[in-house]
């Protein structure tokens, strides 16, 4: 029992931050059609942002962090969409979904030889205690990501649902021509949501790293992940990509003690073929009209 | 140009008959890997181009056709057979992966194969007692035909490039008999198609089964080419490799995953000099191809042909009549 608390409970954290990454996802999508195949490479390069701003310059680690958001807010979100998702937009989903793998593939890179291939410490953001509450032992650090990425997602709902722009942001992802016609600025609406996906994956960025260490390869366990999470959850949800997020956490961390090792990252995969046999709009997703 | 094309068809085979003549092993053994990938290109320009469907999961037909015949080979069965069962498996499997994710929306396609892909390198890597695991299988010999032996680089290349001729043959009867000709109906105008009563569904998951087969025959191909098979060769980034030699070369036309394989195969050679720096260039080029021009290099290569063409313009007025 006190076992099984203790997996529930990192599952969770774990799975908090992977719907951060998932939730950003399901943003893009709904923003812009924008399949983003490089969502794992955007929750990896922040960390390398603190990294360098920490290393290089010299600079505290929270003036550090300040500094990767902006960098991520700048390329992650306005460079991302101007440079490339915009200019393809009007040719279909296809050519986005190439140029996003290569730009995933580019950022691995380009961190691979930029600043190294080995994994680098990142610091811890929470103290490393570890309490023992019904037997059970629970850190500091995976409540503490918990908490932290539940405000965030909960602060976006709360945007997103009771403010103006966060109205008309819903509106324009809904019906672009009407949003237009009804004076919303749809250009601006959709730059938003790439500002928020770049913030969510700075901050998921900076829960997780300090866990995996910062490596040029995290993206592409992370990218799945959070992909799959979006689609369990429902892809035309935030809370559908919440709550695929923390049921693969805890999915993940209970596969691996109670399954097998080996075959751990396969119960995710498992998984979304099951929901997309059985529920393909997702747990929470509403269905979209079937566009043939 | 139409009368030309055949004669610029025989061109292209009386190229590929010459070309690997006197040149080393490493080159003769790039081409045959060229023809391979191109075979596998070509049937995800199948499911891609024409059907319109996103399939992450190409490498892995490769996998299952590289697996079966080696396993096959290994057990002292001819090349001939085990081809045969790594074709039939890769459609079957298809049929079955594609059957449920076709039902619903677009892309699920994508994400249905995108899994497939990465629990069948798990599968591989994890199941040593048949597939050696991460040591993966090595030792399948190069198979004869009554008494010809493809031991030789030489000798394999032809009978890759008879296999190539054969697939190339094939897509294109596909292609241009009726029921191929109902794919790019779906392409160009879905909802028209199903009005005039295609089977939407049927078609497309027939189309992916298809090209998926035409992975597995790669796939049979590679397990004697390099005699030596392993999980990573067919994990998901070969997928998308095999996805960007589609679209590099031009989505939906019948030379451009031939193109898109060369560029894909040649340019880690040409970039050598740049030592780590080449993926980094290679994904950016890419990038910038897709941003100028979706549809390819082809499709780039037709735009500057357009624009050099002189044209013939129509009446104005004519254009809105005939809209209307």
């Amino acid at each position: 029992m006190a076992e099984l608390l203790q997996i529930l409970i990192s599952g969770l954290a774990a799975g908090s931050i992977y719907a951060l990454a998932a939730v950003g996802f399901t943003l893009l999508w709904q923003a812009s059609q924008t399949i983003n195949f490089a969502q794992g490479e955007f929750v990896m390069l922040p960390a390398f942002f603190v990294l360098i701003g920490m290393t290089m310059l010299g600079l505290p680690m929270w003036t550090s962090v300040i500094l990767a958001l902006v960098l991520s807010l700048l390329i992650l979100g306005v460079a991302f969409k101007r440079l490339i998702v915009e200019p393809m937009l009007p040719h279909g989903t296809l050519p986005l979904v190439i140029a996003t793998i290569a730009l995933g593939l580019l950022m691995k890179e380009s961190v691979k030889e930029f600043y190294g291939a080995t994994a680098q410490p990142f610091p811890a953001i929470f103290p490393q205690d570890v309490y023992h509450i019904a037997g059970a032992s629970v850190s500091v650090q995976d409540i503490g990501n918990l908490v932290v990425s539940m405000l965030a997602i909960g602060g976006l709902q709360l945007f997103l649902s009771r403010t103006r722009t966060g109205r008309c942001m819903q509106a324009s992802a809904q019906n672009p021509a009407v949003a237009e016609i009804l004076g919303v600025n749809v250009k601006r609406m959709v730059l938003y949501t790439f500002l928020i996906n770049a913030t969510l994956a700075t901050i998921a960025s900076v829960l997780i790293s300090p866990i995996y260490l910062a490596k040029f390869s995290n993206g592409e366990t992370l990218g799945l992940v959070a992909f799959i999470a979006a689609i369990v959850g429902g892809f035309n949800q935030i809370r559908g990509a919440l709550v695929g997020g923390l049921l693969i956490g805890v999915i993940d961390n209970l596969s691996a003690v109670y399954i097998s090792a080996q075959y751990r990252s396969a119960m995710p995969l498992i998984l979304l073929i099951v929901i997309i046999l059985l529920r393909p709009q997702g747990l929470l997703g509403t269905p979209e009209g079937r566009t043939v | 140009m139409t009368r030309l094309r055949p004669l610029l068809l025989l061109a292209g085979v009386a190229a590929l008959i010459l070309a690997p003549i006197g040149q080393g092993n490493y080159i003769v053994y790039t081409l045959c890997s060229w023809l391979l990938f191109s075979i596998a290109a070509m049937g995800l320009n199948l499911t891609l181009g024409y059907a319109g469907q996103v399939s992450l999961a190409q490498a892995g037909f490769m996998g299952i056709g590289a697996y079966i015949t080696a396993l096959m080979t290994l057990a002292g069965m001819h090349w001939g057979v085990a081809v045969i069962a790594s074709i039939l498996s890769s459609f079957a499997v298809g049929l079955l992966l594609g059957y449920p994710a076709l039902r619903v929306q677009h892309h699920f396609l994508a994400f249905v194969t995108l899994a497939f892909n990465t629990l069948l390198f798990l599968v591989l890597r994890n199941e040593e007692d048949i597939t050696g695991g991460s040591f993966g299988l090595s030792g399948m010999e190069r198979p004869s035909f009554f008494g010809f032996s493809t031991d030789s680089n030489l000798a394999f290349y032809y009978f890759s490039l008879v296999c190539f001729l054969i697939a190339a043959f094939s897509m294109w009867w596909i292609l241009r008999s009726p029921w191929g000709r109902a794919f790019k109906a779906l392409r160009e105008n879905p909802i028209r198609a199903e009005s005039l009563g295609l089977k939407v569904r049927r078609q497309t998951l027939l189309a992916f089964a298809i090209g998926s087969a035409f992975g597995g025959l790669a796939g049979a191909l590679q397990s004697p080419l390099v005699q030596f098979i392993e999980p990573s060769s067919f994990a998901l980034m070969h997928s998308l490799k095999l996805l960007l030699m589609v679209v590099v070369g031009g989505a939906g036309f019948f030379f451009g995953p031939m193109l898109g394989a060369a560029v894909v195969i040649l340019l880690p050679e040409v970039l050598r000099f740049t030592e780590g720096y080449y993926l980094i260039i290679y994904a950016f080029l890419v990038i910038v191809l897709m941003v100028y021009s979706p549809n390819g290099l082809i499709g780039l290569g037709q735009k500057l042909y357009e624009k050099l063409k002189p044209k013939h313009e129509a009446r104005r007025d004519l254009k809105q009549g005939v809209q209307l």
